[in-house]
């Protein structure tokens, strides 16, 4: 793990790498991407790339792979072994996949959909290796499936991607990125789309592989407890400037940029925060829901339940935090305290107002009184209104607010989201990710709603960013006292805002409790997998946690 | 879904369809205006017992359903019925399908290799001077009316330059059919180039063309191999409906190069008030379409595999 002190060369020298994109044929200033970059990537050695968007460290690698658009001006050089990759006159291709491959963020849509895997595995191996004949390519695809702990390799060659879930697609990238043996993997993200628990096993995955393939692999990641995980060293990124490196256990410990603390104190963790709920759990709830089970019929005519029996409430004033991964019907539940989602049977009850047999007149009144924060702000927002518009709509719609009496108030709403309230005039797209979330929130809560529905309204953010919309958040939430129903899932945001959480998992909720109790003194042993499995950002408790839940499986 | 699920599905939906179409299309016919069997003797009237008698022959005096049936029974048996004049609608149709059939695929084809090349042609340079050319040749393509074409490509390759034949099948495939076929052909091919540009396009701005790239795959077997196939799914189904379109559309063309076709037949049918022809014939055309469609449908789960397990 600390091999980075080897004397031997560097693998890949980059040595002031930067990186320009012409904007609107030159007429607008040019964005400098990346600046004077510079690093060594030593064999068999991880170097994680940190930092947030925007930052540069993804255009960085891509300009590495060659995958820039015509637009980028590259400047600079990265020597693999006897080449430059950067040298404009060189012939890359037959480098690229064969020395330096890459995998990305989206496993399902970086795979080719009409195209087998065992195809795409085949194509890179015809590519790279001209004497190797069909069946022995055969072999070498399966055993490269064997190698990313794929079940059944002989089968699986024969399926298509959608046919595979998300943490198996990236599994069959890895082992297309080392079909090749490559000196160097670039993996940008390669788990910020997975669930926390598959996350996990592709982490397990990578870092198995560093014993067995000699490549060195270039990590870009935002995430913290990733770099924790699995990085030996770290550079970490700001506005195209690499503002710190260092080996990853002095970084955590000792970091010497004023960004870089910055950075890991915005980093949610996990029993820092000490609140207590002052919500009275004898008062009745704002939100019911009583035995709900909701069913689709999927293509084949088949029954999925989504909700199974689930029971739950929320009380005035009180944070309850929905957890668990995609598919576990958290988001479902979510729409249908809106009425959005139609109920098979069981009952849900929102400010005394019960869904499916009150009138539509009682049920446009119960609207009323929910808000909604959804994940994407942008996507979430008239891109043809100002902000001013999109907050006051509510208020014109349903408190009948005109004129200077409308503008007051939307003013007044955006101050409360810390936001100038002469901003009411902008469009969505001249404000930031984190800026569309606050007006998102300011919107939510304008018609001051007794029940405040937020589907992972941070999850779209950086973390910085994150950490100042979610004490906001609980800072609107204590002024306006509204009862809210939180889904996320990401536990250490859960445990900073709420005050009870309920993990839901396969459509159940399985444990319901008081934040400390399911958090720290969880019962259920999906909660305490979800625990294990999201990396805390600290090397040492890291792989501390690591060496436990191995001895633990064996 | 297993591929004889679909197959199964595919062929009794294209039963439900041709039952419903043809029904419409026999009720529409009964419903035009004027009586059929007086037109038949010009201007002397028939006798009183031959128009009863050929009332009685063609069931006109029933409700339309019950004709409707008759004429399905009969079709079952492989009967297309006769005309008022007691021809075989099926003879006629057996002497004029192949002309229209030849001349309707040479189109299609034109449409498939030649769009399909225009449009690869225009998204892999997007933006520059050839995909500008493209769009602005697809636009004029599809504003001029056909039978201009027709007659000036007549006139200019037919008539001038000598190139092809003007008129007739007597020089049988492919010359006698080149010529209206690419003027038939020339709308949809239109819409092909442009589907297949926007198609090609957006595959290529997709995630897995940044993979092969970082696979280090040639640019030509990226584009030959990975880009083609998923850009022609969605022009497929384009392709599909056109072929339905070109078949029926021919009665322009078949008119300005006096080709014998079914496109003719149905022309003349309508305006002899032929009920029987006409439904013969239109119900012929919708069988291919609907046959055509069918395999395009599966083709499409050829090429595409989420069809195929959805």
């Amino acid at each position: 793990m600390t091999d980075s002190t080897a004397p031997a060369a560097p693998v890949l020298t980059v040595r002031d790498l930067s990186v320009t994109f012409r904007v609107d044929g030159g007429r607008s200033p040019d964005v400098h991407a990346v600046r004077g970059l510079s690093y060594d990537l030593h064999r068999g050695e991880v170097l994680a790339i940190v930092g947030e968007s925007g930052s540069g460290k993804s255009v960085s690698s891509m300009a590495l792979m060659g995958l820039l658009p015509r637009t980028a001006t590259i400047a600079g050089s990265a020597r693999l072994g006897d080449i430059d990759l950067l040298d404009p006159h060189a012939d890359l291709e037959p480098v690229r996949g064969a020395r330096i491959a890459m995998i990305f963020q989206d496993p399902v849509g970086a795979l080719d959909p009409v195209f087998t895997i065992g195809y795409q595995l085949d194509e890179m191996l015809r590519r790279h290796v001209p004497g190797m004949g069909r069946a022995a390519r055969r072999a070498r695809a399966v055993e490269l499936l064997q190698m990313v702990e794929l079940p059944d390799p002989e089968q699986r060659l024969r399926f298509y991607p959608h046919q595979l879930s998300g943490g198996q697609c990236q599994r069959v990238m890895i082992a297309m990125a080392l079909a090749c043996d490559p000196e160097v993997l670039v993996a940008d993200e390669p788990t910020t789309a997975l669930d926390v628990t598959v996350q996990q096993e592709v982490l397990d995955v990578l870092r198995r592989l560093r014993a067995r393939t000699s490549a060195a692999i270039v990590l870009i990641t935002h995430d913290m407890g990733v770099v924790a995980d699995l990085a030996d060293r770290v550079v970490v990124m700001r506005h195209g400037e690499a503002v710190e490196q260092a080996p990853v256990e002095d970084l955590f410990v000792r970091p010497t940029a004023a960004y870089t603390r910055q950075l890991l104190d915005a980093v949610p963790r996990i029993g820092t925060a000490d609140r207590v709920s002052d919500a009275d759990q004898r008062e009745r709830p704002v939100l019911a829901v009583q035995d709900l089970v909701v069913e689709y019929r999927n293509q084949r005519g088949r029954h999925v339940r989504a909700i199974d029996g689930v029971t739950l409430h929320v009380q005035p004033g009180e944070m309850l935090a929905l957890v668990g991964e995609s598919g576990s019907g958290k988001s479902t539940l979510g729409r249908c305290a809106l009425g959005l989602a139609p109920l098979t049977s069981g009952t849900v009850e929102v400010v005394g107002v019960r869904l499916g047999e009150s009138s539509r007149a009682a049920l446009r009144r119960a609207r009323t009184s929910i808000g909604v924060v959804f994940q994407n702000p942008g996507g979430s927002m008239n891109p043809r209104y100002t902000i001013g518009q999109s907050v006051g709509e509510p208020l014109r719609v349903h408190a009948g607010l005109r004129g200077a009496a409308l503008e007051r108030r939307v003013g007044a709403l955006l101050e409360s989201v810390e936001l100038p309230a002469s901003w009411a005039s902008r469009y969505p797209h001249e404000l930031s990710g984190g800026q569309r979330q606050r007006v998102s929130i300011a919107r939510a809560i304008a018609l001051e709603p007794a029940l405040l529905i937020a589907d992972e309204p941070t999850s779209a953010l950086d973390v910085s960013v994150q950490a100042t919309v979610l004490e906001l958040f609980r800072e609107v939430q204590q002024r306006f006292r509204f009862a809210c129903l939180f889904i996320s899932h990401d536990l250490a945001v859960v445990d900073e805002l709420a005050d009870r959480v309920a993990v839901m998992h396969r459509g159940k909720v399985v444990e319901a409790g008081d934040r400390r109790s399911v958090l720290q003194a969880p019962e259920h042993e999906y909660t305490r997998r979800l625990l294990a499995a999201a990396p805390v950002p600290d090397p040492v408790e890291q792989s501390a946690r690591r060496r436990r839940r191995l001895a633990g499986a064996a | 879904m297993t591929a004889a699920r679909l197959v199964t599905r595919r062929v009794v939906e294209l039963l439900v369809v041709f039952v419903g179409v043809s029904f419409v299309i026999y009720a529409m016919v009964f419903a035009l205006p004027g009586d059929p069997i007086a037109a038949l003797g010009g201007d002397r009237p028939l006798p009183a017992n031959v128009v009863a008698q050929l009332r009685e022959q063609f069931h006109l005096d029933e409700p339309v359903w019950r004709q409707y049936l008759y004429w399905l029974s009969a079709l079952l048996h492989g009967d297309l019925g006769t005309n008022f004049a007691g021809q075989s609608v099926a003879d006629k149709l057996a002497l004029r399908w192949p002309v229209t059939i030849t001349l309707a695929l040479t189109a299609w084809l034109i449409e498939v290799v030649v769009g399909v090349a225009l449009g690869l042609w225009a998204g892999l340079r997007r933006g520059r001077a050839a995909d500008k050319a493209v769009l602005a040749g697809t636009i004029l393509a599809s504003s001029i009316p056909v039978f201009v074409v027709a007659v000036s490509a007549q006139l200019l390759f037919g008539v001038r330059l000598g190139w092809f034949p003007v008129a007739g099948t007597a020089a049988g495939w492919p010359m006698s059919y080149l010529l209206p076929a690419a003027c038939v052909a020339l709308f949809g091919l239109a819409s092909v180039a442009r589907l297949m540009r926007g198609s090609v396009i957006d595959t290529l701005h997709s995630d897995f063309v940044r993979t092969l790239r970082a696979k280090g795959l040639p640019r030509k077997e990226i584009v030959g191999v990975h880009v083609m196939r998923n850009s022609a799914i969605p022009v497929l189904t384009f392709l599909a409906v056109d072929l339905g379109y070109l078949l029926g559309g021919t009665v322009v063309i078949e008119g300005v190069f006096n080709l014998p076709g079914v496109g003719n037949l149905l022309f003349q049918a309508i305006r002899a008030h032929e009920g029987p022809t006409v439904v013969g014939v239109s119900t012929a055309l919708i069988l291919v379409f609907l046959v055509t469609n069918a395999l395009v449908d599966l083709l499409h789960a050829v090429l595409d595999p989420r069809i195929r397990h959805a």
